[in-house]
């Protein structure tokens, strides 16, 4: 969906909505932010970083989460990647962020996910990234990437 | 802009404008305008999928033809090992390369044996550790095109070593004008091809500025005139043996040939373009920084599946397993060898490989982005069956393609229906309100009448 942009910065917004538990369709805003990043011409090094980030925030929606919204803000200085879900929130952000931690259930393991690479991936790609989460009421990340 | 050259091209009259190969596009290169396909030059990566899917054998790969070696006074045959695959009851791969004597070539070198070296010069290049991890393969033209077109940040993957047709086309003018004392502008050096990617590659070079490969002649083309002279040839007195290539570079005709001959646990060999993309997807997706190398192939099978073979893929694959098992472990490059190869043979690549960012919609980014809201409102209003009726891949590639200004909403056949079924009744509203004047008879409205409800029906 495009929402025509309110703030005079801000030049574009998408917003898709995460489904939890769909591993059929996990991936697919990620596959098309960068689809999209691609057609407005964004430099492919940045591309690479911010669909990395996008599909392993959605990876982590559809694997953790209640299901949630991603959204991308793009303007003339940055891409800005929001996720915000409905829950379960995570308890210890610094011990989440670590190099291979993970809660991550016997089901998603099989499918290859749940090495406790992701948020740290996430910060890799990054140039910002801000993390805040309540238990019992839900996780918003916020990636930044400067152009 | 440079002007592109391909292989794969379109015989016009034979083209039936059905659609069939649109939809097979890894590139979306394909659009069918006014009853004819056109392939989208910038776009289009030779991978050579139309032409295997083309019912009515419009689309064609285009190569030299064997005469054409005679502009050299001196030829060089460079067979690709799957070629091996071809000939039923193969009793060796001698056989083959003295048949390319046979038919007027002055000299042959295996492009097996240059995949020998292009392996030396890969696992020497992957020690720096610098490089990019997974390093990608960039034996297949395609793929490398693919990479360019679709995965542009994969560009840094791949690897900087030239093909093996590269390196033997070097090689084999070395060794011959050296052994006979002659001018190397005198040479011609032939690759005999399973596909349309590497013709390309002659004219058009990936990473390095100019080919040392003079033609190329598809093995479709050769087959016919080999067979027939490989019948009757036998070694005569004082022949010089040709074969030098081992199991391990004859293995690079199959899928998995070049990862098995590197001596590594840690690469995946995946063939088809369709199953190349969805690796390629996961290795952007950074999903896998652990492997080491990858190596994809457009055809399925690998190059013993390409679009120019003669024989089937899965036969082909068969007969070359029962080959390099009776092929002798003869001696492999020695490290004396590889050291006197790796100073005096440009293996590496000298030419930066550019994204073709064809799928950017505008050079500036506001502009780009109007376009893209532009987009999303047109793809909305569109029907999202993806018929392929418009002669595009897909709803939202008429969307694009309007965008760009090369199509209009009536390319739809649903849009267009519609728009005729408003203006049809708009016709009939306004045909009740003709001036009628004296002359009017008066079943005249009651006849109208009929005319209109018969029309529905059959608009509807
Ligand atoms: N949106 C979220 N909601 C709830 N918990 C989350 C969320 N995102 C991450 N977590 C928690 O943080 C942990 C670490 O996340 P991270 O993405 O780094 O690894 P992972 O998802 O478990 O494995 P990987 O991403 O490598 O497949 C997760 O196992 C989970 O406990
Ligand atoms: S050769 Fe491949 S890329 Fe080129 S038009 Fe045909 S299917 Fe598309
Ligand atoms: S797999 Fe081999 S035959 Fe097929 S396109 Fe690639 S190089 Fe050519
Ligand atoms: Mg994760």
């Amino acid at each position: 969906m495009t929402e025509s942009a309110n703030n005079e910065d801000l030049v574009m917004v998408q917003t898709y909505e995460i489904e939890a538990g769909n591993f059929t369709l996990a991936g697919e805003a990620a596959s098309n932010i960068k689809k999209l990043l691609r057609q407005l011409g964004i430099d492919a090094k940045i591309v690479r970083k911010v669909s990395i980030a996008a599909y392993e925030a959605e990876l982590n929606m559809v694997i953790h989460s209640l299901g949630g919204i991603m959204r991308l803000e793009i303007t003339p200085k940055e891409i800005v990647l929001k996720a915000r879900d409905d829950g379960p929130g995570i308890e210890d952000i610094e011990l989440a962020m670590q190099e291979g931690y993970s809660t991550a259930t016997e089901l998603a393991r099989e499918l290859g996910f749940g090495a406790g690479m992701g948020l740290p991936n996430i910060k890799r790609c990054s140039d910002k990234l801000h993390l805040q989460s309540k238990l019992g009421q839900g996780t918003y990340l916020e990636a930044r990437f400067f152009l | 802009m440079q002007t592109y050259y391909h292989s794969v091209t379109l015989d016009k009259e034979k083209c039936m404008g059905c659609t069939n190969c649109i939809k097979r596009c890894p590139t979306e290169a394909i659009r069918v305008r006014d009853g004819k396909a056109h392939i989208i030059a910038e776009r289009c990566i030779d991978c050579g999928e139309c032409i295997r899917v083309c019912p009515y054998h419009a689309k064609v790969a285009v190569t030299d033809p064997l005469t054409s070696i005679n502009r050299f006074k001196y030829k060089i045959a460079l067979p690709a090992p799957s070629l091996y695959g071809q000939f039923k009851k193969l009793a060796s791969i001698e056989k083959v390369l003295q048949g390319l004597l046979a038919l007027g070539f002055d000299y042959v070198f295996e492009v097996a044996r240059g995949a020998e070296f292009a392996t030396e010069f890969i696992k020497y290049r992957m020690k720096d550790q610098h490089l990019e991890r997974p390093i990608i393969s960039s034996a297949c033209p395609a793929i490398v095109r693919l990479i360019q077109v679709r995965f542009p940040e994969l560009i840094p993957n791949l690897i900087d070593v030239e093909s093996p047709m590269e390196i033997a086309a070097q090689m084999a003018k070395n060794e011959f004008s050296k052994k006979y004392g002659v001018d190397k502008k005198d040479i011609g050096a032939f690759f005999i091809t399973p596909c349309a990617a590497k013709m390309t590659s002659i004219r058009n070079p990936i990473g390095i500025y100019k080919s040392s490969v003079d033609g190329a002649i598809s093995i479709l083309d050769i087959y016919g005139p080999l067979s027939t002279v490989m019948g009757n040839g036998s070694l005569s007195n004082g022949q010089e043996f040709l074969q030098k290539a081992t199991a391990v570079g004859v293995g690079w005709a199959k899928s998995g040939g070049e990862g098995r001959s590197l001596d590594i646990d840690n690469y995946l060999a995946v063939d088809g373009i369709i199953n190349v993309i969805k690796v390629l997807e996961e290795i952007e997706n950074g999903k896998l920084y652990d492997l080491d190398f990858f190596e994809g192939l457009a055809c399925i099978g690998g190059c013993l599946g390409g679009p120019l073979v003669f024989e089937n893929n899965f036969v082909a694959q068969n007969r070359l397993k029962k080959l390099i098992a009776k092929m002798e472990p003869h001696e492999l490059i020695s490290s004396d060898e590889i050291e006197q190869a790796i100073n005096q043979c440009e293996w590496k690549w000298n030419k930066e490989i550019l994204p073709k960012p064809v799928m950017k919609l505008d050079d500036d980014i506001f502009s780009a982005i109007k376009k893209m809201e532009e987009l999303e409102r047109i793809y909305a209003d569109l029907p999202g069956l993806d018929c392929g009726s418009c002669g595009a891949h897909s709803c939202r590639t008429l969307a694009e393609d309007i965008v760009r200004g090369h199509a209009s909403e009536l390319d739809c056949i649903i849009k267009f229906r519609e728009k005729v079924r408003i203006l049809a009744q708009e016709m009939i509203e306004l045909s009740d309100h003709i001036p009628t004047g004296k002359e009017r008879k008066p079943n005249d409205k009651e006849e109208k009448d009929e005319n209109k409800r018969n029309y529905q029906k059959y608009t509807r």
